[in-house]
């Protein structure tokens, strides 16, 4: 049992990588980043599975933690407190002073663990490995340790079972169904409701935003057409004030004196409420 | 030659092994500038549109033209992004997709022309070949989320939240209809798997496990009628709103090789990877099922599945959130974990050498029972129409949905927790009462 060259330089390259995103956790101010980190160590971690000619582990590694759990853990980041500093108030008096003792304590126990540690000559992979990893590893799980398999399987059943009833929450009344909830709109049409979905904003020469009223057929501006926000705001531009902006360009082109189009519309070039020129 | 792996990647030296993953790449590559003319062209045709007409012929080089559009444009990086994630995330997603066709199998053992160096047309193949065509997805999840996260915005966060939520959920239903294949094939590996399928194609005898394959593919790629991730009307462009130029191609790249990807998955687990359809293998003593012929069928397979994927976006409509989680979680998932416990106990069945015919039978008899179970099951009573109690006077509790107090006038029923049995006489009265209500009503303000 010898390690191939190329699993040296492997391990060479993927160890100092791995030891840096580690440590990057502890640097890192943003949750996402430290998170980044992680799912950097666990998918280096599965490399070296594979390398050790573990490849269900690798994979299973992959799948499970990086997959599944690191990506709730994410999603729980994200939703909760994104931008949201952590707050460097001790809550428990000397808290920091405790970390660093029994940080310092697990790292001299470590050390210890790993000076006094013989490394001796791996026996008997080839032999596990005869029938492929994973038919070997289903063979140890199932005939072996059938009976703890079972029991942590029931474990986690129950422990979802829980999460689901912890969360579940009754419905008060019936749940609506989609007939109902559309009678109930066309019910809600005389105090102003509409069955469509709302107008876009308005597209003019000179300005394409949120902020700009859509206009309907005889020239008014559509009050809906802008996010109710920004009217509560006050943000929203007046049609008006547009449709001067386009005139004036407007002008200045018919005003050119081989303009073969003779100058046409008002001459008083702003037009009140922002009427017929759209 | 590894153990539990039907290719022979003995003979491959290391620059073998380089050549081919440049030949995937390239090959992954131009199957996406393709795939985007062809579903252009194909939505154009089913719209009774021309589509792309114009650059090369039949408009071919449409899609050149776009990607060249895409490299020379202004790269707008957002105030509010988080810049290096917001690099990273695109970076992630190409990464990942590109992974998954490491271990596909676009043929046998082929020998190189005007040589007789003889090679598996794949690049490698191992004992799990298939779960880390599992592990590339998931992690591929991590480039959209972080894409949207990083933009630092509104729509692009909840896209990238509803995208990594329904491909985690769909996964889990992916992953169970390839577990029948693994319990038929006995095997992770995909060259295996393709060798398993000699006599018979898997989709047929595992249809179950088939057809939820295809619906979960449909919705891990994010493609219509499940791209509510970027659902344009809801969300602007999800998770790559804020995106421009290279980086936004880099997501465009993806999603198309994602799409290839699980087209070659369904094709290498169910449709028989590269081998010949049925009459033409039978040719000749199987001639097609040699040398180069497999790259044939199966480019034809996987294209085929690119046909379906175009099919579906231009005949059906969006789901709505909720639904889609709904179908998800509710139907395919049990339906998938259903067809896996069904499967296992007809392999125990066969182990312990119970006979085709009397299986067949338990099959009928069990339908049988079955049916005669739903026949004689008691009608679900028809539910009782809500606001059913107010309408004779009395007392709605949750009147609009909400818990409310009596009106004046009205009494609170019985509570079921009493201990004396209110006598139906008494209920009735308490019934009329409250029908001569408005009298009683104002004596009692009176009286106030």
């Amino acid at each position: 049992m010898t390690v191939s060259g190329g699993e040296t330089v492997l391990f060479w390259v993927i160890a100092p990588l791995m030891v840096i995103a580690a440590s990057g956790l502890l640097v890192v101010r943003r949750a996402v980043h430290a998170a980044v980190c992680v799912v950097f160590v666990m998918i280096s971690l599965a490399v070296l599975y594979v390398a050790q000619e573990a490849p269900f582990l690798g994979a299973v590694q992959v799948v499970v933690y990086t997959g599944a759990v690191m990506m709730l853990f994410l999603f729980v980041l994200m939703l909760v407190g994104v931008d949201s500093a952590d707050s460097l108030t001790e809550t428990i008096r000397g808290q920091r002073w405790i970390g660093l003792l029994l940080g310092l304590g697990l790292a001299v126990v470590l050390c210890g663990v790993v000076a006094s540690a013989t490394f001796r000559q791996p026996v008997g992979l080839a032999e596990a490995n005869a029938v492929t990893n994973p038919v070997a590893l289903a063979r140890v799980l199932m005939e072996h340790y059938v009976v703890a398999m079972e029991v942590v399987g029931i474990l986690l059943v129950t422990a979802a079972l829980a999460g689901l009833v912890l969360t579940h929450r009754r419905r008060l009344g019936a749940k609506p169904s989609q007939k109902a909830l559309a009678e109930a709109k066309v019910a809600e049409l005389p105090t102003g409701r509409t069955l469509t979905p709302l107008p876009a904003p308005g597209v003019y020469a000179q300005h394409n935003a949120m902020d700009a009223p859509a206009l309907d057929p005889e020239g008014r501006p559509i009050e809906k057409s802008v996010s109710r926000v920004l009217r509560i705001r006050g943000q929203e531009r007046s049609a008006t004030e547009l449709l001067t902006a386009e005139e004036t360009l407007v002008r200045r082109e018919l005003e050119r004196p081989d303009d073969p189009v003779p100058s046409v519309g008002p001459a008083s070039g702003t037009d009140g409420d922002g009427g017929g020129a759209r | 030659m590894i153990p539990g792996v039907a290719a022979d990647f003995s003979a491959d030296a290391l620059w073998v092994s380089a050549i081919k993953a440049v030949l995937i790449i390239v090959f992954l590559l131009t199957s996406v500038l393709f795939a985007i003319w062809f579903e252009r062209k194909l939505v154009a045709r089913m719209q009774l549109r021309p589509g792309p007409n114009w650059h090369g012929p039949f408009g071919l080089l449409q899609s050149l033209g776009d990607a060249m559009k895409l490299l020379l444009k202004e790269d707008v990086t957002v105030t509010n992004a988080d810049r290096r994630v917001y690099l990273l995330a695109p970076m992630i997603s190409v990464l990942c997709s590109l992974l998954v066709f490491a271990v596909i199998p676009f043929g046998p053992n082929a020998t190189i022309p005007f040589t007789d160096f003889s090679t598996p047309l794949q690049l490698t193949d191992f004992p799990v070949a298939v779960l880390y065509v599992l592990a590339c997805a998931s992690i591929g999840v991590y480039g959209i989320v972080l894409g949207g996260w990083s933009s630092g915005s509104t729509y692009p966060l909840l896209g990238s939240v509803r995208s990594s939520a329904q491909v985690i959920s769909y996964e889990l239903a992916m992953g169970l209809s390839l577990v029948s294949v693994f319990i038929m094939a006995g095997s992770m590996s995909t060259s295996t798997i393709v060798e398993s399928q000699t006599s018979i194609w898997w989709f047929v005898p595992l249809a179950p496990a088939f057809v939820i394959y295809i619906i979960s593919m449909v919705g891990e790629t994010n493609r219509l009628p499940f791209d509510l991730p970027e659902a344009e009307g809801e969300l602007v462009g999800g998770y790559m709103t804020e995106y421009s130029s290279m980086k936004f191609a880099w997501f465009f790249l993806a999603e198309y090789i994602a799409m290839i990807n699980v087209s070659a998955v369904a094709t290498t687990l169910f449709l028989g990877g590269w081998r010949a359809p049925w009459p033409l293998s039978l040719i000749n003593d199987g001639m097609f099922n040699t040398g180069w012929w497999p790259l044939l069928w199966f480019l034809a397979k996987v294209w085929l599945l690119m046909f379906f994927f175009v099919w579906v976006r231009g005949t059906l409509l969006r789901l709505r959130y909720d639904q889609f989680m709904v179908f998800g979680w509710k139907v395919l998932i049990p339906a998938g974990l259903v067809w896996v416990v069904v499967l296992a106990g007809f392999q125990y069945a066969g182990l312990v050498g119970i006979t085709r015919t009397q299986m067949i039978v338990a099959i009928v008899v069990a339908a049988a029972v079955v049916l005669a179970l739903l026949w004689l099951w008691p009608q679900k009573k028809e539910p009782e129409p809500p606001g059913g109690t107010g309408a004779d006077g009395g007392f709605d509790a949750f009147a609009g949905g909400y818990p409310v107090p009596p009106l004046p006038g009205q009494s609170l029923p019985p509570s079921p927790r009493a201990r004396r049995s209110v006598a139906p006489a008494e209920d009735a009265g308490a019934a009329t009462a409250t029908r001569v209500a408005p009298d009683a009503v104002d004596e009692d303000e009176e009286t106030r």
